[in-house]
C-alpha cells in the first residue's frame, strides 16, 4: 500500500471521527487531523513537484486548514462559554452507522462513474465523498450551530480533495480562491454565531424555527 | 441602426443618472431629458430611414448562449414608433407631475429609483422589438416585464396600489413562463438561438410541436396584451399606476405582447386556417367583453383600461384575418388584416397614451377618477378636456380621425373573406363584421360617457367645481401628443402604406395582389381622407356662422342640463350608473352588471338611489378559485418548511445523493 493509499484511509477514518466524538473541544481537534493530512495529500497525489506548486498548496492548507481554522474555532468556543458535549438530533451509533453507508455509497459509486483513467489515484474518489457526505451529515445530524460549522468544513475539505488531482493542470490559484472563499465565510460563519448566540442566549439551531413564517 | 444605438445609450445614460442622484430633485430632471434626449435620437433613426429597409447589428456578448443580434425592419420600426412619442410625452408629464411634492412622501423620495425604471422601462421595450436572438428577446422581455413593477408601486403606502403591483407581477410571469417554455423548446429543436434558425427549421419542418408551440407563444403575448381571459390585471393596473406610467404601458408595452405574436407567426412558417381563427375569434370575443365592461365602469381610468383590451381584441382580430388570408391562399385578405392590425395598434397607442395623459392631468386637478366625482371639467380644464373628446372621438373611431380608417380597413379585409369557399367561413365573417359594426358603436357609448360625464355638464362635487387648469408647460406633453396625432389624421392614407409594408413583409406574401389590395385600401383612405376634410372645413363654416348669429342675436347662459328648470342641481345630470341603466336592462347578463335600486315606495318617492355594479366575472369565477386551490395546495405543502435548518441541508444532501445515483 503506497503512502496515497495510507494517507486516503487516514482521512476515511478521520471522517467516521467525525460522527463519533461527543465533545465539542474534539471535533476541533479532527479538524486540525483532517487538515494536516489534507495538506499531505497535493504532495502525495502529485508526486514529483518541479515547480513546487504541489508544496505551495500544502503550505498553504497547512496554514489555512490545519492550523487556521481548528485554531479560531477553538477560539470560538472557548469564547462562546457553550455546553462543551455535542448535542445530537440523530444518535452517535446511526451517525456513524450513516457515515458507513456514504461510504459505501462512495465506492459503489467510484465503479459506477466514467471517470477519464488515470484522473484519481485509488480511494481518493471515496474518501473525498465520505468527507462530503459526513460533513454533511454532522450538519444535519447535530444540534449546536458550531457543529454545523465544522461539518460545512468538512464537507469543504472533501470538494478540495477532490480538487487536488485536478490542480495539476496548473489550478492552483482557482484552489486558493476557493480556500479564500472558505476563509471567509468561515469567518462570517462565527461572526453569525456569536449573534446567534447572543440573540437566542444559545447557539442551538433548533431555535430557528421561531423564525419560520 | 446608429441612432437606435444612441437611443439606447441615453436610455441607459438616464437611468444611471436617476441612481446617482438619487433623491434629489436632479433625478427628477436629468432622468426624464435623458428618456425624451433617448426617444427623440430613436424617432429620428425610426423617421429618418425608409420604413421598409433592413439594418441589422451584432455585437460579442459575453454570455455562453445566445447572441447579441438586433434589427430594424418594418415591423420594428412602427412598432417602436408609439414607444418613442409616448416615451418622450409621458417622460415630460411624469416629471412635472413629481415635481417637488415627492419629497414629502413616507417611504422618502422615490424619484430616483422611479425614473431609473421609467429609462429601463424604455431601454427594454426598443431592446425587445429589436431583438433577434431568442435568449436576447427573454432578457429585454424580462427586463421590460420587472420594471413596470416598481413603476406602479410608486405610492405603495396605498394597498389598492400594492396589490395591483402584485397582480401584474403574476400576470406578467404567467406569461413570461409561457414565452420561457416556448423559446426553450424552439431554440432546442432549431439547434440555434437565432431568429433566423428558428425560421429555417420550421421551414424545413424540423419543428416536432408546432400547435403546441403557437399555443405557448399565444398565452405568453395574450397576457401581456391583455386578450381575454388574460386581461384581468389591466383594469386594477391601470388605476393603480401613475398616469405616465399608464399612458406608456397602455400606449407603448401592451403592444409588444402583438409584436410578439407577429414574430411568432413570422417565425413558425405557413399558418394553419385554425390559428387563424382562433386569433380571430378571441380577438373578437376580447373586443366585445372588452368595450362592454368599460361602458360600465364609473371609474375613468378603469373604463379606459377596458377600453385598451377592446382595441387589443380588433389588433388580434386584425392578425387572426392576416392569418386566415395567409392560410387559405387569399393574400389580399391577409395584407389587409395584417395592415389594418398594425395601424389600428399605432391608432390607439396614440389616443390611449394621450387619454391618460388627460386623466392624469384630470386626477391632479380634482384629486378623483371617479365619474360620480367630476363634471363640467371642460369649463375649468378646456385645453385638457379639447384633447380629451379628440382622443376619444379618434378611439371611439369616429371619420375624422384615424382611428376610423383602422376599423374601415379592418372591415374590408373581412369583406374580402367573404369570398373564402365554403358555407361556414362566410358565416364567420358575416358574424365577425356584425361584431366589429356592434363593438364600434359600444365604443362610441363608453367614450360619449367618459368624456360627456367627466367634461360636460355641470360639477358634481366641490372639487370638481374648484378645479383649475394645469400651468402651461403641463399642458405641453397634451398637446404635442395631440398635434401627432392631428398630423397622423391628415396624413393617414400614408400611415396605412406604412403598415401595408410591414405587412408586405411578412414571410410567403404574394406580392402583386397583396400589392393591389393595399393601394386599393389607400385609395380608400384617401377618399375617406377628403371627405372627413370636407365635413371639417363645413364644421368651421357652421362654428363662424353661429359666432356671426350669436354676435347679431345675443345669447343668454343657462346652467347645462338646466333644460328650463329654475331650481336644477347637478343631481339631476346622468351619473356613470344611470347612463348604462338602459343598456343594462338588455344587455345586463353578458355585460356582467349588477343593479340594484333602492327607492321609497308610492307616487312620490323621497329617496332613490341606483347602483349599478361591474364585478369581474372571468376574475371572480376563474382566476380567483384557481389562485386559491393554488394557495391551499401551497400551504400543504408549509409542512415541509418547517424551519430546522439541519433538515433543510438533508433535503439538500438527499437531493444531491439522489442525482449521484440517477441512472447509475
Amino acid at each position: 500500500m503506497d503512502m496515497t493509499q495510507t494517507l486516503m484511509v487516514a482521512l476515511v477514518c478521520v471522517n467516521l471521527a467525525y460522527l463519533a466524538v461527543t465533545r465539542l473541544r474534539s471535533l476541533t481537534r479532527i479538524t486540525a487531523v483532517q487538515g494536516i493530512l489534507l495538506a499531505a495529500a497535493p504532495l502525495a497525489v502529485l508526486g514529483q513537484d518541479p515547480h513546487g506548486h504541489a508544496t505551495t498548496l500544502a503550505l498553504g492548507v497547512l496554514a489555512i486548514k490545519g492550523i487556521g481554522f481548528p485554531w479560531l474555532l477553538a477560539r470560538t468556543l472557548s469564547r462562546l462559554e457553550v455546553n462543551p458535549v455535542v448535542e445530537p438530533y440523530l444518535g452517535f451509533n446511526v451517525s456513524l452507522l450513516a457515515g458507513v453507508a456514504g461510504l459505501l455509497f462512495s465506492l459503489w459509486l467510484e465503479t459506477r462513474l466514467p471517470f477519464p483513467p488515470g484522473l484519481f489515484p485509488p480511494l481518493l474518489f471515496p474518501a473525498a465523498l465520505t468527507s462530503i457526505f459526513s460533513g454533511l451529515a454532522l450538519v444535519v445530524a447535530r444540534r449546536k450551530a458550531l457543529t454545523q460549522v465544522i461539518g460545512y468544513l468538512a464537507a469543504e475539505n472533501g470538494i478540495f480533495l477532490l480538487g487536488v488531482p485536478l490542480s495539476a493542470q496548473g489550478s492552483v490559484w482557482l484552489e486558493l480562491s476557493v480556500l479564500l472563499d472558505v476563509f471567509v465565510a468561515v469567518f462570517v460563519m462565527g461572526i453569525a454565531l456569536h449573534h446567534i448566540n447572543k440573540t437566542f442566549e444559545s447557539i442551538d439551531v433548533g431555535r430557528f424555527c421561531s423564525l419560520r413564517d | 441602426m446608429e441612432l437606435f444605438g444612441l437611443s439606447l445609450a441615453c436610455y441607459l445614460l438616464g437611468a444611471l443618472c436617476a441612481l446617482v442622484f438619487g433623491g434629489r430633485e436632479a433625478a427628477n430632471r436629468l432622468a426624464p431629458a435623458a428618456a425624451v434626449a433617448g426617444s427623440l435620437a430613436g424617432l429620428a433613426g425610426v423617421l429618418g430611414a425608409p420604413v421598409s429597409a433592413v439594418s441589422t447589428l451584432s455585437l460579442p456578448w459575453g454570455l455562453p448562449l445566445g447572441a447579441f443580434s438586433l434589427g430594424l425592419d418594418p415591423t420594428t420600426r412602427l412598432f417602436l414608433l408609439p414607444v418613442y412619442i409616448l416615451g418622450a410625452a409621458a417622460a415630460v408629464s411624469g416629471s412635472l407631475h413629481l415635481a417637488g411634492h415627492e419629497a414629502a412622501h413616507a417611504g422618502g423620495d422615490r424619484r430616483g429609483p422611479h425614473w431609473f425604471c421609467f429609462n429601463i422601462l424604455l431601454f427594454g421595450l426598443s431592446l425587445v422589438m429589436a431583438a433577434r436572438d431568442g435568449v436576447l428577446f427573454l432578457i429585454a422581455w424580462e427586463i421590460m416585464s420587472l420594471a413596470p413593477f416598481f413603476l406602479i408601486s410608486l405610492h405603495d403606502d396605498e394597498a389598492d396600489v400594492r396589490e395591483a403591483a402584485w397582480l401584474y407581477l403574476v400576470a406578467a410571469h404567467i406569461g413570461a413562463v409561457c414565452l420561457i417554455a416556448f423559446f426553450t423548446l424552439a431554440m432546442g429543436q432549431a439547434g440555434g438561438s437565432s431568429f433566423e434558425a428558428i425560421a429555417a427549421a420550421a421551414s424545413a419542418g424540423r419543428l416536432t410541436a408546432p400547435t403546441l408551440l403557437f399555443l405557448l407563444a399565444l398565452v405568453g403575448f395574450a397576457a401581456k396584451v391583455g386578450l381575454i381571459p388574460f386581461h384581468v390585471w389591466l383594469p386594477d393596473v391601470y388605476a393603480a399606476a401613475p398616469s405616465h406610467v399608464t399612458a406608456v404601458m397602455a400606449g407603448g408595452m401592451i403592444n409588444v405582447g402583438i409584436y410578439g405574436l407577429w414574430r411568432t407567426l413570422e417565425l413558425l412558417g405557413p399558418p394553419a386556417l385554425w390559428q387563424g381563427w382562433l386569433l380571430a375569434a378571441l380577438g373578437l370575443a376580447s373586443a366585445l367583453y372588452g368595450i362592454l365592461r368599460a361602458l360600465a365602469q364609473g371609474n375613468l381610468k378603469r373604463l379606459l383600461a377596458y377600453s385598451s383590451v377592446e382595441n387589443m381584441g380588433l389588433v388580434c382580430l386584425g392578425l387572426g384575418l392576416g392569418l386566415i388570408g395567409r392560410a387559405s391562399g387569399n393574400d389580399a385578405m391577409a395584407v389587409l388584416g395584417f395592415s389594418g392590425a398594425v395601424f389600428h395598434m399605432l391608432c390607439h397607442a396614440g389616443f390611449k397614451g394621450l387619454l391618460f395623459l388627460c386623466v392624469g392631468e384630470v386626477l391632479a386637478a380634482v384629486g378623483s377618477m371617479r365619474i360620480a366625482h367630476l363634471g363640467g371639467l371642460a369649463k375649468r380644464l378646456p385645453v385638457v378636456g379639447g384633447a380629451f373628446f379628440l382622443a376619444a372621438a379618434g378611439i371611439a373611431g369616429l371619420p375624422p380621425l384615424p382611428g376610423f380608417l383602422g376599423e374601415l380597413v379592418l372591415a374590408l379585409a373581412i369583406l374580402t373573406g367573404v369570398d373564402l369557399p365554403g358555407l361556414l367561413p362566410r358565416v364567420g365573417m358575416a358574424a365577425a363584421l356584425t361584431a366589429l359594426a356592434a363593438v364600434g358603436g359600444f365604443a362610441l357609448a363608453a367614450f360619449a360617457k367618459a368624456g360627456g360625464l367627466a367634461f360636460l355638464g355641470q360639477p358634481r362635487t366641490p372639487a370638481a367645481a374648484k378645479a383649475a387648469s394645469p400651468a402651461g408647460p403641463a399642458l405641453v406633453p397634451i398637446l404635442f401628443l395631440a398635434g401627432c396625432l392631428l398630423l397622423a389624421a391628415t396624413l393617414a392614407p400614408g400611415l396605412l402604406g406604412l403598415a401595408g409594408q410591414a405587412a408586405l413583409a411578412f414571410p410567403g406574401m404574394d406580392p402583386a395582389p397583396a400589392r393591389t389590395a393595399l393601394a386599393g385600401a389607400c385609395a380608400i383612405a384617401r377618399t375617406v381622407s377628403l371627405y372627413s376634410a370636407g365635413i371639417v372645413v363645413l364644421s368651421l363654416v357652421l362654428l363662424w356662422l353661429r359666432r356671426l348669429l350669436i354676435a347679431a342675436h345675443g345669447r343668454r347662459r343657462g346652467p347645462t342640463w338646466g333644460c328650463g328648470y329654475t331650481a336644477g342641481t347637478a343631481r339631476v345630470q346622468y351619473g356613470a350608473a344611470s347612463f348604462v341603466e338602459p343598456t343594462s336592462q338588455i344587455l345586463g347578463q353578458p355585460m356582467g352588471l349588477t343593479r340594484r335600486l333602492d327607492m321609497d315606495p308610492g307616487l312620490f318617492p323621497k329617496r332613490a338611489q341606483l347602483f349599478v355594479t361591474s364585478p369581474d366575472v372571468i376574475r371572480s369565477r376563474f382566476f380567483t378559485p384557481l389562485f386559491e386551490a393554488i394557495a391551499r395546495g401551497c400551504d400543504a405543502l408549509k409542512v415541509v418548511q418547517h424551519g430546522r435548518v439541519h433538515l433543510y441541508i438533508l433535503y439538500v444532501l438527499a437531493t444531491v445523493v439522489l442525482l449521484l445515483a440517477w441512472k447509475l
